[in-house]
């Protein structure tokens, strides 16, 4: 069974956002970047379990983006995996990303495409379920325990207030969250051995992205809080009430 | 040609976004001057689908296929494409939820269209077709202009204010002729809480942290939850140490919420955190340390001991409610 892991990059979650251009960009001098938590912690190390107990035979990974990603691709594949695709394309519209990633997954075969349950960056979380319809594929998504045995995936997954388990026949697209693995850090021997793995550039056949971000806003300034006396919750219930509106 | 909105319901009611959708459906579909037509999947009583009306729908789509209570995403595309394709539709709505998720982005691969997840305004057509939407997990908006001829929009929950009006909808049986992999996937065993608010659609959410010290003081939380008919939350070491079930834990790496009051107690207020829940409009936070981030987030702040706080909280509430009946 042959696997591929969709990696994104991401600022690190701490990064505070600046813009510039006249609120046309963000201003990304001084940003740390990251792999994607969802991509890195879960789907990634789902893929390398499934791997080191035998149920897979190749773990690939790919990504859509420019030049300027190969470092983070790097570090993804100092966690483990064989190979990595970039595609060279800068995509920040889902339907374009997920046709340049369905156009390789269709070259290379894939019985189990994983991805994360959404980019931080631009929290769409639609990027895998497109690339299952691209596919023909089912897709499971807000996985939280990932299971392969033979042709059927066993996925566990939230639904709103709960979870519920489903089976679907390869190949399918999953989207992991929490639960699905552990976290890992890479090893001396990973970080060694990513130096010299391959890391393929691809050019995508063009495709037209069907959404642009025109501008970006930051939120307003919390006009600062206002502090209620511990022994007085009326007065607290009260300003929930005529001045929140909320109660 | 209506604006088409995906309709979902649960044990025979509409559920509440729902209506939410319909309503914003039916504001674009008033600056076209077209119709709102809402799609029903599964079956649900004539009664039930006749409050749709009076948020604007004109027309209802009903496929009565008890298949279709449970979430098909495949199935729900080609009944929304079989809609959408009898309706002339160029703009379609869905929830911002697991099933608008697992759907929308499905049609919008059928129809080359372009999609906004998790919408927070109505498309400004000044703009060509823009809509505002959260990135950064909150820290920043984005303004999308979709360029395509069809739209497909995911709407976040709990954004518009609900308004009813008069209004009737005539209801129409779909045929849909449903394709070989569209049950594809198989449900083998649901395990749902029940009678409990549900947390990504509840407008009052309150929310417990580290600062509760263990799961034996919860009924506190769920004291102050009931008198307020609200849902609650957890901080993410709280679901990891398995004081609270994983899908209450809200943040980064949980669900992301909106309601209309957040209640944070002992929650020292991390940015990981802060990303689940800065989205909701009014923000009390209780927690002991006056130097909590939290209170830099918040709108009301309490300093002192939540263990002494929340019963006092839940009395003064008790007390409002029998005083505002
Ligand atoms: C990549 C990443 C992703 C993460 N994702 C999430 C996420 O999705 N959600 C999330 O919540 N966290 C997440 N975290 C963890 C986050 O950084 C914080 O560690 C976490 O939110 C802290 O939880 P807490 O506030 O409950 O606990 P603490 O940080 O331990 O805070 C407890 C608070 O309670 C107060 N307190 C103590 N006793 C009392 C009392 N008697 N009365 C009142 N107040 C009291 C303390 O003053 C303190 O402020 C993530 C971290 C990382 C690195
Ligand atoms: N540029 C990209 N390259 C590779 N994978 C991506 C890219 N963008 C998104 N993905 C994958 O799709 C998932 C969901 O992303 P999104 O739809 O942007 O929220 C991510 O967690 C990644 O696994």
């Amino acid at each position: 069974m042959k696997i591929l892991v969709c990696i994104s990059q991401v600022p690190d979650t701490s990064t505070k956002i600046i813009l510039k251009d006249n609120d046309t960009a963000i201003n990304s001098a001084g940003t740390t970047w990251v792999i994607n938590p969802y991509d890195e912690w879960y789907a990634l190390v789902r893929a390398l379990e499934l791997k080191e107990t035998g149920v897979a035979s190749d773990v690939h990974l790919v990504t859509v983006g420019k030049a300027d990603v190969e470092p983070v691709i790097r570090k993804a594949l100092a966690l483990g995996g064989e190979e990595a695709v970039r595609i060279d394309a800068d995509s920040n519209d889902p339907l374009q990303t997920a046709q340049y990633i369905a156009e390789y997954a269709k070259s290379g075969g894939y019985d189990l495409v994983l991805v994360g349950k959404e980019s931080i960056d631009y929290n769409n979380g639609s990027t895998g379920v497109m690339i299952a319809e691209l596919l023909d594929a089912d897709f499971i998504g807000f996985a939280t325990k990932v299971q392969v045995d033979g042709n059927t995936a066993t996925v566990t997954r939230e639904i709103e207030g709960g979870e519920e388990t489903d089976t679907a026949n390869l190949p399918v697209v999953i989207a992991c969250q929490k639960g699905v693995a552990e976290a890992r850090i890479p090893n001396m021997r990973g970080i060694m051995a990513a130096r010299t793995k391959p890391l393929k550039v691809i050019t995508p056949s063009a495709v037209l992205a069907v959404t642009e971000i025109l501008s970006y806003e930051l939120p307003p300034a919390k006009a600062g809080i206002k502090l209620v006396s511990a022994d007085d919750m009326d007065a607290l219930v009260e300003l929930l009430h005529s001045e929140a509106k909320v109660l | 040609m209506s604006v088409l909105v995906l309709v979902e319901h649960t044990e025979g009611d509409i559920k509440k976004k729902s209506f939410e959708a319909v309503q914003y459906a039916a504001e674009i579909a008033k600056a076209d001057g077209s119709g709102v037509a809402a799609l029903v999947l599964g079956a649900l009583s004539e009664d039930a689908i006749s409050a749709l009306g009076e948020y604007g729908a004109q027309k209802v789509l009903q496929v009565s296929d008890a298949r279709l209570n449970d979430l098909h995403a495949r199935a729900y595309t080609t009944a929304i494409l079989t809609a959408a394709q009898k309706e002339g539709s160029k703009v379609i709505i869905m929830m911002h939820d697991v099933n608008g998720r697992a759907v929308a982005p499905r049609v919008a691969v059928k129809l080359n269209a372009g999609l906004v997840s998790g919408a927070l305004s109505l498309p400004d057509k000044a703009k060509g077709f823009t809509i505002k939407k959260a990135v950064f997990s909150g820290k920043a908006f984005a303004y999308v202009n979709v360029t395509s001829d069809v739209k497909v929009i995911t709407l976040m929950p709990n954004t518009f204010q609900l308004s009813k009006a008069d209004g009737k909808a005539t209801i129409e049986q779909l045929q849909v002729s449903f394709g070989p992999k569209d049950f594809g996937v198989t449900v083998k065993e649901v395990n749902k809480v029940k009678g409990e608010v549900l947390l990504a659609e509840a407008e009052l959410v309150v929310s417990g942290g580290r600062g509760l010290k263990g799961p034996e003081n919860w009924g506190l939380i769920e004291d102050l939850a009931k008198e307020l008919g609200a849902a609650t939350a957890c901080s993410r070491p709280v679901a990891d140490a398995h004081w609270r079930p994983h899908h209450e834990h809200v943040g980064q790496t949980g669900g992301t919420i909106r309601p209309n009051l957040y209640i944070a107690v002992g929650i020292s207020g991390a940015i990981q955190h802060l990303a689940g829940v800065n989205g909701s409009k009014t923000i009390v936070v209780i927690n002991k340390d006056p130097e909590a981030p939290f209170f830099k987030a918040g709108n009301y702040g309490v300093v002192g001991d939540a263990l002494e706080i929340l019963p006092r909280l839940t009395a003064a509430v008790k007390k409002f409610k029998e005083t505002h009946k």
